[in-house]
């Protein structure tokens, strides 16, 4: 291809992703090679399509590049950037006619996004706010110092009908109220950024490609509530996010955007980054808040709700990362533009990490109400080499696992409740023929049992009584009664738990109880994994058609459990296989002797 | 003691500031020492039994030095789905150490962690600070050689 337009801009994406792929290599060597240039090379946030990272995009003529590396810079360099001839062997290709699309716009996974809160994500260098600036950020909280009362901005963000991105999709506009009416001389504002799923990893990117979005958002809420400190709570694994939190506040600081008299008004506001110390549960608001105290992270009784008694007992408002970073684009935009998008009652977009067995991994923003069929098989382009879809876990710990007649549901906060799982943070994990639901399910709740604060006793020892169950229906332990007794159980932690940890950590199991019942009862009853996942419930052999006894499973058996004479078949005792699956590694692939079944003979 | 005090000179001495002090103490020294703990709660002018139960509530902190190579295991769903099981059991049988211990020889600790958000390049470990992604037993064990 030849571009008419010339290439102006290089962007490398300098996401975490990326980043472990060796993106900021590629970054230092397009600034070496075109140092004496006025091209403009950027580090960026997170693009979204971790799948094919490193990427690197030319722009003005949106050009992507796909898994590069630091010595292909030299042939992008001479043959793109100084003769306008894109180098086609580094261009996505399509994954059933081969051919390369060279403009991102029109790769299937960025064309049906529709990317709001990650507009600036990939685009501008998140450690420049100079950048943010010029893709109109901060206009939005000047409008509101300049020419918006707090009811004014606390009315829209009503109208808009935004919910809480967090996962419980309480209505956004109305705390902001609460926390407005709530009279005290000092109130506060937090943004939980605490996102401790496993799984996901959206806040994160919003984190490290657009900082500043964030701040705004905090500003505007600030201003409109009244409260003139505020808090972001961050992970501390996340030390990239972290980093760049601090640059912007940096910067913020020194333009005079925060701290006393902000934008020259007669307003003050400041943010301190405050990190976690790695414990699930700080997710929940009360907890999130005891933590900043500098106290253990265990929730407590509401009400009395943060926005009215919070940090340190005064008004306090908290609201997730996303919730922030939508705020700008409401004010600047106005609430009709965000009432187009989504569903009668989940307005706007929302953004989920899409990871697991699917063919594109990486961050997407797709509007409320799209179906998980477009999601996995429109943007996720299928199940990894095409394998059989199975199931789709979305919300994390708190969420469920949603079977193949589900994929045409529209998602939105409230179809999800209505299938057993929930928004949460946005992680959707696309699972295949080998997952085993029984094992999702044990793998959730033996994080949440981990996870569980202890402070109250549903929570504490009902997730453990229900994680006893599970290990011994891998085991091959379990009887045919154990599955009621399971189900009774989770519904007892559902209803009875303190916080919403405890609440929500049974929906794996129920929702895996619900769609994928057959699971458990082969488990228990025939003593068959069908996923070949769980080691009690499976068995290896070897093909005597294919083995030519080449001794190599013999002589690494940990166990010595396999029998058999040189150049002659040979075959594994069972009674002595711990099915540790080494054999069936060892064995060339062009040979393929030893082979793995479900069920225990 | 005197590396206690520098540490310390940076924060105003309110009890809110526990946790940063503790990961302050924790970046500079590698763990949690039972005189750090006790410094703090000086320092902080709070009971010593608040702040250790607060340093145990949390996961981040620990209370034995670490190995000089720190191996983390992500266990996120998604690395979870891809096989990050077998992945720390070769860790383990290659570098004889099994979760949360650290190699006699002071050289290497084996952690899981919940999740370290890169999971399009799932199952991965972090070495250090480096993450290491798309793994299979073979280049993990490729990997393990070159630290």
């Amino acid at each position: 291809m030849n571009n008419s337009k010339r290439t102006e801009k290089v962007l490398v994406c300098c996401g975490t992703g990326c980043v472990s792929a060796g993106s900021e290599k590629i970054l230092d060597s397009f600034k070496k090679k075109l140092s004496d240039s006025d091209f403009d090379v950027k580090p960026t946030g997170c693009h979204g399509y971790c799948q094919q990272g490193p990427l690197v995009v030319t722009e003005p003529d949106g050009v992507l590049y796909a898994r590069a590396g630091e010595e292909d810079v030299q042939e992008i360099v001479n043959s793109h950037i100084e003769n306008g001839k894109t180098v086609d062997r580094l261009l996505y290709k399509d994954p059933v006619t081969k051919d390369p699309i060279p403009r991102y716009s029109e790769i299937p996974f960025y064309k049906k996004q529709n990317r709001i809160i990650l507009r600036n994500c990939g685009y501008i260098n998140p450690e420049d706010i100079s950048e943010y600036e010029k893709k109109g950020g901060y206009l939005a909280v000047r409008k509101v110092l300049e020419e918006m009362s707090p009811e004014e901005v606390i009315g829209s963000i009503k109208k808009s009908s935004l919910r809480g991105l967090g996962g419980a999709g309480f209505p956004t506009g109305l705390k902001w109220e609460f926390c407005y009416n709530a009279k005290s001389d000092q109130k506060f504002i937090i943004c939980n950024g605490d996102e401790g799923d496993p799984g996901s990893f959206q806040d994160r990117s919003v984190l490290e490609g657009d900082p500043h979005s964030l701040l705004e958002g905090m500003m505007i809420g600030g201003i409109s509530t009244g409260a003139v400190k505020g808090y972001i709570y961050v992970r501390a694994e996340y030390p990239l996010a972290v980093k760049r939190l601090n640059i912007a506040v940096k910067q913020a600081r020194e333009k005079g955007y925060l701290g006393r008299n902000i934008f020259n008004s007669s307003r003050d506001f400041d943010i301190e980054v405050f990190l976690g110390a790695g414990a699930f549960v700080c997710g929940e608001e009360t907890a999130l808040i005891r933590s900043i105290e500098g106290q253990r992270g265990t929730p407590r009784h509401r009400p009395p709700y943060p926005a009215q008694s919070g940090l340190w007992g005064s008004p306090t408002l908290i609201n997730n990362v996303k919730t922030y970073a939508s705020v700008p684009n409401i004010i600047n935009n106005g609430t009709e533009w965000f009432t187009r998008m989504g569903t009668e009652k989940s307005k706007g977009t929302a953004v989920f990490s899409l990871t697991g067995e699917v063919a594109n991994c990486g961050l997407i923003e797709v509007p409320m109400g799209i179906t998980l069929r477009e999601i996995i098989f429109g943007i996720g382009g299928g199940t990894t080499d095409g394998s059989k879809f199975k199931a789709a876990q979305i919300g994390g710990p708190s969420g469920g696992c949603l079977p193949a007649d589900m994929l045409d549901m529209p998602i939105d906060f409230d179809s999800l409740k209505d299938a057993g799982a929930m928004m949460g943070s946005g992680g959707l994990v696309v699972m295949n023929e080998n997952t085993c639901m029984v094992d999702i399910a044990r793998y959730f709740l033996e994080f949440t049992q981990k996870e569980s604060c202890g402070d109250c006793s549903p929570c504490r020892l009902g997730t453990r009584q229900m994680l006893d169950i599970l290990n011994d229906i891998v085991e091959g332990k379990a009887k045919p009664e154990d599955i009621e007794l399971l189900s009774e159980l989770a519904d007892g932690v559902k209803s009875a738990s303190l916080c919403g940890l405890g609440q929500t950590a049974p929906n794996p199991v129920l929702t895996t109880l619900r769609y994928f019942r057959n699971e458990y009862e082969e488990h228990i009853n025939d003593k068959l994994c069908r996923a070949r996942k769980c080691k009690a419930l499976i068995s290896y052999k070897i093909n005597p058609e294919k083995c030519t006894g080449c001794r190599l499973c013999f002589k690494n058996c940990p166990e010595n459990a396999i029998e058999g004479e040189a150049k002659k078949t040979h075959s594994i005792i069972q009674s002595k296989c711990t099915r540790c699956g080494i054999c069936i590694e060892k064995c060339p692939p062009k040979i393929s002797a030893v082979e793995c079944y479900a069920g225990v003979e | 003691m005197q590396d206690l005090d520098n540490i310390l000179s940076s924060f105003e001495g309110k009890s809110g500031e526990l946790i940063p002090v503790l990961q302050k103490i924790q970046n500079e020294l590698g763990y949690l020492s039972e005189e750090a703990m006790l410094r703090a709660a000086e320092f902080l002018n709070i009971p010593e039994s608040k702040v250790f139960g607060v340093a145990s509530f949390y996961s981040q902190f620990r209370f034995t030095p670490t190995g000089r190579n720190k191996i983390t295991v992500c266990e996120g769903t998604a690395c979870h789905v891809k096989g990050a099981k077998g992945i720390k059991e070769e860790i383990s049988r290659i570098k004889g150490i099994e979760d949360g211990e650290t190699s006699s020889c002071m050289e290497y600790t084996l952690e899981g962690v919940a999740c370290i958000g890169c999971c399009a390049l799932a199952p991965c470990i972090t070495i250090n600070d480096d993450v290491h992604g798309r793994l299979d037993k073979k280049k993990v064990s490729d990997i393990l050689k070159e630290i």
